[in-house]
This record gives structure tokens, sequence and C-alpha cells, in this order.
């Protein structure tokens, strides 16, 4: 009775750790492929774009300034300038909205007042990007063309709609890292006779720059690799913009617009647009990790 | 209390601007709603949600059907990896190179703008396997695009069980698994959940990729080999073309909608998990 017993425990546990086994190599499969989708994505948008880079040549790729495929001419500097500028111009627009509005909701704002101001961000963060396009096709569009009488399709209005859709990641994570800094800090800073705004700015925010820093990258990468939005409000001229007022196409237009009836060297020329695109988010993904590592260091 | 707090004019014009750097975010979203909620209300009628596009008919139900197939497909590919991988990271995983690779990789995956997962999609699903322009290469694109979004939550989720709940199972002779499908998961359910109708919100507004591997056949996709137009390329297309600004104000109201109601769910969740 009692071996019987011994034996049945025994299969029982050897049995549990198969199962145990099993899914623990399961759990470890699925891990992979992450691994696996980003070096397949990789793989295979530059397997068909840089091809494409040789033949037409990599200068003549990155720095000619003519797009015109039905005569070969491939040239996306004005489209990388484009993507550029308007990035930037989403930058000055939001960074500071997005930091300053981060700052109210963890220094100033009261529980009550937080508890409704952060749903709105995440509601922020939620609406498609198509809408954000939308919304400024039939109201930023028509301000700027009341305004400066250029038609409205303008990188302004890109910088204007993009400043707006990276503000909830700026916020999320400047209030997140805002949060973290311990209370002492503040403490310590209003005890020696520091203001309130003093101890925000020189005490809190410093505290906090690499979260911020981190934001300020994502909504970066956010503002450069947005696709529809930009569509629908920067006239997509393949041009060097020469002023804000001017129409542009940024490199994500570039590929979205084109893609339906490209085919050949002009299909593969847009894949390598991709690539350039997948060039930049890597090098700024590389850049903030070792940042990162560095200031926790 | 805060005049108090405030010492010079420089303080308070600081002041200021934090204030109406808060009520330019909140106005914003606002004005977003307001606008095209208000424009969009006088064209929605059971009619155009109700009926097809082709022919006199402008309705949109074929666009809700997709864009529900779509959502379906994609959280049950996803989901399941998602949360796996997650279990791995939380629970087995020793700070190692190869979790650090998965790490980084998933951070990467998320970085990836929308328009190269359409890249890929495109060459890999739709030309390579064959899948064509499709519900299943729009699905499969957009599975590992939100798997970063599921991944993430899902590791918040587990890392706030508190570890007695683990110790207290496994003390009582629960397996490692049982312990996890029992104790763990259930504990972190909440968690979780927020953390798939974020990414159903995600797979609903997504245009680029799913413009470029799922296409554009404005029919309801009879089969997961068909191609089918999803609400959020239906209302690109309307704004790019101008076709009709009233449909575009309504298709984009009912978006609104959608992305309001998942919100409010995944808010609702996330109390339950804070209780």
């Amino acid at each position: 009775m009692n071996i019987e017993n011994e034996t049945l425990k025994k299969k029982l546990i050897s049995k549990n750790r198969m199962a145990e086994n099993i899914f623990s190599k399961i759990f470890f499969l699925s891990a992979l492929i992450s691994i696996m989708s980003l070096i397949v994505i990789i793989v295979f948008v530059f397997a068909k774009g840089v091809p494409a880079i040789l033949e037409i040549g990599l200068m003549d790729f990155v720095f000619g300034k003519l797009w015109r495929p039905s005569s070969n001419d491939f040239g996306i500097l004005p489209m990388i300038l484009g993507s550029i500028y308007a990035t930037i111009g989403a930058l000055l627009i939001g960074v500071p909205i997005g930091i300053l509005t981060a700052v109210y909701i963890s220094e100033i704002a009261t529980k009550k007042i937080r508890r409704i101001i952060i749903p709105m961000v995440e509601l922020l963060a939620g609406i498609p990007s198509v809408i954000y396009g939308f919304f400024g096709l039939i109201v930023i569009i028509p301000l700027i063309d009341k305004g400066f009488d250029n038609g409205g399709n303008s990188l302004l209005a890109a910088m204007i709609i993009l400043g707006i859709m990276i503000l909830p990641t700026i916020i999320n994570i400047s209030d997140a890292s805002l949060r973290a800094v311990p209370k002492e800090y503040r403490e310590n800073s209003l005890a020696l006779g520091a203001s309130k705004i003093q101890t925000i700015f020189g005490v809190v925010l410093p505290a906090a720059k690499s979260g911020v820093l981190t934001a300020v990258v994502l909504g970066l990468g956010r503002a450069i690799g947005e696709t529809m939005a930009v569509i629908l409000v920067a006239g997509n001229s393949p041009q060097i913009p020469n002023s804000i007022f001017d129409r542009f196409r940024s490199m994500t237009a570039n590929i979205a617009i084109e893609m339906g009836y490209a085919f050949g060297l002009h299909q593969e020329a847009l894949f390598a647009t991709g690539v350039v695109l997948f060039v930049f988010i890597i090098i700024l993904n590389l850049g903030l990790n070792l940042f990162i590592r560095k200031v926790g260091d | 209390m805060i005049k108090l707090l405030l010492r010079n004019s420089k303080e308070k014009i600081i002041y200021g601007l934090i204030i109406s750097s808060a009520l330019i975010t909140m106005g914003i979203l606002f004005w977003i709603f307001i606008f095209i909620v208000m424009n969009g209300m006088p064209h929605l009628n059971l009619q155009f949600i109700f009926s097809n596009y082709s022919g006199e008919e402008t309705g949109i139900f074929p666009m809700i059907i997709n864009t529900l197939m779509v959502i379906g497909i994609t959280i049950i590919i996803a989901v399941p990896i998602g949360i796996s991988t997650a279990i791995y990271l939380v629970e087995y995983a020793k700070n190692g190179r190869v979790v650090n690779v998965i790490r980084f990789s998933v951070e990467l995956l998320a970085g990836i703008p929308s328009i190269i997962y359409g890249l890929f999609g495109m060459v890999f699903f739709v030309t390579i396997l064959n899948f064509n322009w499709s519900i299943l290469s729009g699905t499969l694109t957009l599975s590992i695009m939100i798997l970063p979004t599921i991944i993430r939550t899902t590791e918040e989720a587990l890392i706030s069980v508190p570890k007695e709940y683990r110790e207290g199972s496994l003390s009582l002779g629960a397996s490692k698994i049982r312990t996890i499908m029992k104790v763990v998961l259930p504990s972190a359910q909440s968690g979780i959940l927020t953390g798939i109708i974020l990414g159903m919100g995600r797979i609903s507004g997504e245009t680029a990729a799913i413009y470029l591997t799922a296409g554009m056949v404005p029919r309801i996709a009879r089969g997961i080999l068909e191609s089918g137009r999803t609400l959020s390329v239906h209302m690109y297309l309307l704004a790019k073309e101008g076709i009709s600004f009233e449909e575009a104000y309504a298709t984009a109201t009912i978006l609104l909608l959608l992305t309001l109601i998942l919100n409010i769910m995944a808010k609702i969740l996330s109390r339950n998990q804070e209780s």
C-alpha cells in the first residue's frame, strides 16, 4: 500500500515536472518571437530596399534633390529634410507644452484634478492618427490659409498636428518620472527657503531629466514615423520647403502615397525610403539606450 | 495658498505658463471631440451604420465588420504570445544576455513606425507567403505591432502581484506552473485585460500598416484570405480623396466613440485592479 503510494507520487511528480518543462519551453519560445520578428522585419525591409540604394547610388539617393520616378530620378533629400523639419517643429510645440502639463499634473494639481486630467491625456493618446489628420485638414488648414493665404497645406500645419500628437507620450512619461523623484528632494528644497517654482525647476526636473529625455526621444520617434496625419495636411509636393508655409512631403508620406501604383525600381526606392527612416529610428533608440545606461551608472 | 509661494512676477509668469499648458492640452481634446462629434452627429443614422458601400449606398457596415474581424483575429494571435512572453520575463527569466536582447527587441518593436510594419507585411505576408492583400496579412502584421503593448502591460500586472501569493501557493505544494495559472494570472487579470483593450484601441485606429497589407476593398471580407477595408482606412480615403466630408465626419464620430468606449473600459478595469 505504502509502496504503491510512493510510486503514484513519483509518477505524479514526474508528470508535473514534464508539464513544468513543457510550459517553461512554451514561454521561452514565445519570448523569442519578438526577437525573431524584429530580425525578420529588418532583413526583409532591408533586402528589398538596399539593392535600390546601391543601384541609384547612396549619395544620389540620400542627397538627390529631385524625386521624379517617371524619369528615374530618385533623390529623397526633400523628404528627409521635410521629415526632420516637421519633427523639429513638432518638438518645439509639443515638448514645452507637454513637460509643463506634466509638471502641472505631478507637482501642482490636487488629487481630484489629477484623476480627471490623466484619463483625458490617455484618451488623447488613443485617438487614431487619421482623426488627427482629419482635424488638421478641416480646422488647422483653413486657419492657416486665412492667416497666410497659402492654401493651408504646409509644414506649419504638420508641425502643429504632430506637436499635438506627441503630447500624450511626452506628458505620460515625464509625469511618471517626475513622480518617481523622492518627496524628500522637494521638502529639503522648500525647507532651505526655495519657492515652489524654484524647487520644480531647480530640483525636481533636473532629478527627473533622464525620464524627461526619454519622453522627448519617444515623442520624436512618434513624430518622424507618423504617416496618415501628415499626408492629410502636408500638401505632399516632393520639394525642399523654403519656409514653414510651403508644402512638403515626409519620408513616410512618400512611401504610403506611391506604394499603391509603384513597381520595379520605383517600388524598391520606396522600400529604400523605409530603410532610411528605419536607420533614423534605430540610431534614435540606440542613442537613448546608451544615454540611459550612462545616466544610470 | 499657492499665491503665497510665488515670489515675484517672473514666478507668476512661469506659474501661468504651467497652468496654460495644462489648459491647452485639455482644450485640444475637447476641441477635437466637440468639433467632430457636432459635425458628425447630423449624418449619423441607422442607415449609415447598417448599409453597404456600393452604388447609391454610402454606409459603413462592411467597414465596421472588417474592423471587428481584424481586432478579433489580431487579439487571438497576439495575446497568447504576448502573455507568454511576459510570464517568461517576469516568472522565469534570470537577468542575463538573452533577457536583455528580448527586452531590447520589444523596445525597438514598439518604436518602429507603422508604415515600416506595413512595408514588411507587404513583402513578407502579401508577396512572399502569397497571402495577398487580405485580412490574414493585415492581422499578422498588426499582431507583431501590438505585441509590445501586450507584453509591457502584462509584465506590469504580473510584477504588481505580491510575492507572498506565489510563496504561499508554492509552500502549499503547488507546482510553479500551477501557481502561475491558478494564482498569479488571476490576480493580474484586470491589468492584463487593460492591456488587451489598449491593444484593441491601437488596432482599430491603425491605418498605415493595414492599408498596405489588408487592402481597401469596401466589402465584408468573406474569409481571412480576402481583402477588407477597415474603418480607419475608410476614414483616410474619404478625407484624402475628398469624397464626402459628411461621411468623413460621421465615420470619424464612430471612430472617436469607439476610442472613448475602449478607454472607459480600460479605466474601469484598472480601477478594479487598484481596489
